[in-house]
């Protein structure tokens, strides 16, 4: 059945990715919405997961990673949750518990040669009940010039991820600034500490739930309130 | 008074002493007292070992390159230890950007590392226009400007490395002449845009504006002028004795260093990986342009100043082949539904709408009006997804991933600033060198802590 709140699921995609609905013609969330659409309610859906075949080199590393995981006695369907396939670029959604094993393989294998990781950042999606946090992390080849992204998705309640840091050393104040932000643990880092905001800071900044802050604008007779206060159109 | 025969007692009211805190009853009443102690009753000095002193530089020293603090635990004029503390200029950009349109996002990503505004704005606008899946929709004028931009940028970008860099190893005249050449392209930036930095002039579907008149015929002719300054740049420290002093074998870095710990850049090339962008995954037309990527074997503070001169030269190359390239043709996109509505023009009042424009909405098309107040005001929409664009800044890779939610703003942006990761580096290359070192090794590292922090 397809309506509004339950939109068409393309064929072969267990379950589409939800991260809020949108209500009105312009979003707007304060004040009456005189438009005459204020009924409308949108999903925001996220890109559904691709099925084989990917299409160009998409299947080559996909094959390589199901290869490598299966001689490491990990069944790929096990590690990899989906695979989304958006702009031309391919994200591979990761179970927590076999990040580090994922990675691993990422940077060790001959046919991956993940040589680099460009860092981890979060993204906050409080409205994904049980995977509001994610970790996206994006890794490049500089031997076969190709570039994927992982993604690990944690509930709010219990944000802990394995830390690579002692894979990709260079993760290491990346991790940092995401436990900074958004609050998810990187388990086994060094010394996670906040690095951007003071030790004593309360709060993860970048998380959806925290304010932005600010002071109006003040004119001659009158005034503009802070950027999150002002009616907005999103 | 004396306070001999008085017993202290800390402030909870337990007998216990407290080194840091007591009190005393006297008969005005009772005094507490804060004093400090000898550092070495309160911490215990561990048998055997010698005094560690660990010094603070920074963030305010004017050697380490803006708000930088290296924690250094030191053994006489040998760091030991060293350690980086970032986060004094964190401005909240990505958070502020989630809550302004995706245009105005320009306005603020701009600002981030100051020194390379072009490169900021280009590799978010490429990041949007991937999203919005018009990358090739993109004229071909715009693009030509935009390579031509970041070429200037990564002159300007380049200079100062090596002025603060010539300035904080007491290279005073190198710091002279590199603001001094800085000022052509920083003039050929106002240009064009309006502004000398920030400028905010690439946008998502094109640039702002397009070259004035006479622009063209400008820029071509400061650059056989700034082809001769840099030359004379170049003649001032290439041999100079002090300065190979002061930089061969200092802060050394291999490739499997640069690896482990992400590193791009002039610093990755200086190992002899002839890593960049431009050439891998060429992007706003690379792909047309003739020049060569510079590398050197020597992964020390030296080569990476080798690379940066040799890369200027470089630039001027690229430069001169897109003034070659410039056909006239519009510069912001077709599609009415992204492009911004007005062209700006600079008139007696200003910079501000083109008046042609100001005269449509305003007296010839209801619609027109409607049009540019949507698209003003509540933006364009992007559809829901996240994308990442990594583009060669004059740093390393500058990557930008978006996260849209199909709204007027961006659902989450991050930038992968080349400065912040790079950094990393300072531990792996300075421990075990001189103070004087160090100083050397984060020059050739050049971050800009507006990147770093955000």
């Amino acid at each position: 059945m397809t309506d509004a709140h339950h939109p068409a699921v393309p064929q072969g995609v267990e379950e589409l990715d939800i991260i809020g609905v949108r209500h009105g013609a312009f979003g707007a969330a304060d004040g009456g919405d005189t438009s005459g659409f204020g009924g409308l309610v949108d999903p925001i859906v996220m890109p559904a997961p691709a099925t084989r075949p990917f299409g160009g080199w998409f299947d080559e590393v996909s094959d390589e990673l199901e290869l490598a995981l299966q001689a490491g006695g990990l069944p790929a369907t096990e590690a990899i949750e989906k695979v989304v396939i958006y702009k031309d670029e391919i994200t591979y959604h990761v179970r927590r518990e076999h990040l580090l094993a994922f990675v691993t393989m990422l940077r060790d294998e001959p046919g991956l040669r993940f040589e680099m990781c460009l860092g981890v950042s979060g993204v906050h999606y409080p409205g994904e009940t049980g995977r509001e946090l994610h970790a996206v992390y994006h890794f490049l080849s500089i031997t076969h010039n190709r570039r994927v992204r992982v993604e690990v998705s944690v509930a709010d309640g219990d944000a802990v991820i394995p830390s690579i840091v002692a894979v990709y050393p260079t993760c290491d104040w990346h991790e940092r600034e995401t436990w900074d932000f958004f609050g998810i643990v990187f388990d086994g880092h060094p010394a996670l500490t906040r690095i951007m905001m003071p030790d004593d800071w309360p709060g993860h900044p970048q998380r959806k739930d925290y304010p932005l802050g600010g002071i109006p604008v003040e004119f001659k007779g009158g005034t503009i309130p802070p950027a999150d206060q002002r009616r907005s159109y999103n | 008074m004396s306070t001999d025969n008085v017993t202290f007692t800390n402030a909870a009211g337990s007998d216990e002493a407290d080194d840091y805190a007591g009190s005393y009853d006297t008969t005005e009443g009772r005094i507490y007292n804060v004093s400090g102690g000898d550092w070495g009753t309160i911490a215990g000095a561990p048998e055997g070992e010698h005094d560690r002193i660990v010094v603070n530089m920074g963030p305010q020293h004017p050697s380490t390159h803006g708000v930088l603090r290296l924690i250094l635990e030191i053994d006489g004029e040998t760091v030991t230890e060293a350690r980086a503390g970032i986060g004094y200029l964190h401005t909240g950009i990505e958070k502020n950007m989630e809550f302004r349109s995706w245009v105005q996002g320009v306005t603020f990503v701009t600002r981030m590392d100051y020194l390379t505004p072009m490169f900021n704005e280009v590799a978010y606008c490429l990041a949007i226009e991937k999203a919005l899946g018009i990358t090739d929709q993109i004229p071909e004028r715009a693009s030509v400007i935009r390579v031509m931009m970041m070429e200037l940028n990564r002159i300007s970008s380049h200079l100062v490395a090596l002025a603060t860099g010539g300035m904080e190893l007491g290279a005073l005249t190198a710091m002279e002449f590199g603001f001094r050449e800085r000022e052509l392209v920083l003039d050929i930036f106002e240009m064009v845009t309006g502004l000398r930095m920030n400028s905010a002039y690439i946008r998502p579907g094109g640039v702002a504006q397009d070259l004035p008149a006479d622009g063209e015929q400008k820029i071509r002719d400061t650059i056989p002028l700034l082809r001769k300054r840099l030359k004379d740049t170049a003649d001032l420290l290439v041999d100079n004795a002090i300065w190979m002093g002061r930089t061969v074998d200092v802060g050394y870095l291999d490739l499997a260093g640069c690896m482990a710990l992400g590193i791009t850049g002039p610093v990755l090339r200086s190992t002899g990986l002839p890593h960049d962008l431009r050439k891998s995954q060429p992007y706003c037309g690379y792909e047309d342009y003739e020049f060569d990527v510079i590398t050197k074997t020597s992964c020390d503070v030296y080569g990476r100043f080798l690379i940066r001169i040799e890369e200027m030269e470089q630039s001027l190359r690229i430069v001169e082949q897109a003034l070659d390239k410039l056909k006239p043709g519009p510069v912001m996109i077709e599609d009415k539904k992204i492009a911004w509505p007005a062209q700006l023009s600079i008139g007696s009042d200003g910079q501000g709408n083109s008046p042609e424009h100001i005269k449509e909405i305003m007296s010839e098309s209801m619609e027109a009006l409607i049009h540019h107040f949507k698209l003003v005001t509540e933006g364009f929409r992007v559809p829901a997804g996240q994308v990442y664009v990594g583009i060669e800044s004059p740093k390393g890779e500058l990557g930008c991933h978006i996260v849209s939610s199909g709204g007027t703003r961006p659902y989450r942006v991050h930038f992968r600033d080349p400065s912040f990761t790079n950094l990393q580096a300072v531990a792996a290359m300075s421990e075990g060198s001189m103070i004087s070192d160090i100083i050397a090794a984060v020059a050739s590292i050049d971050p800009v802590m507006g990147g770093v922090d955000r």
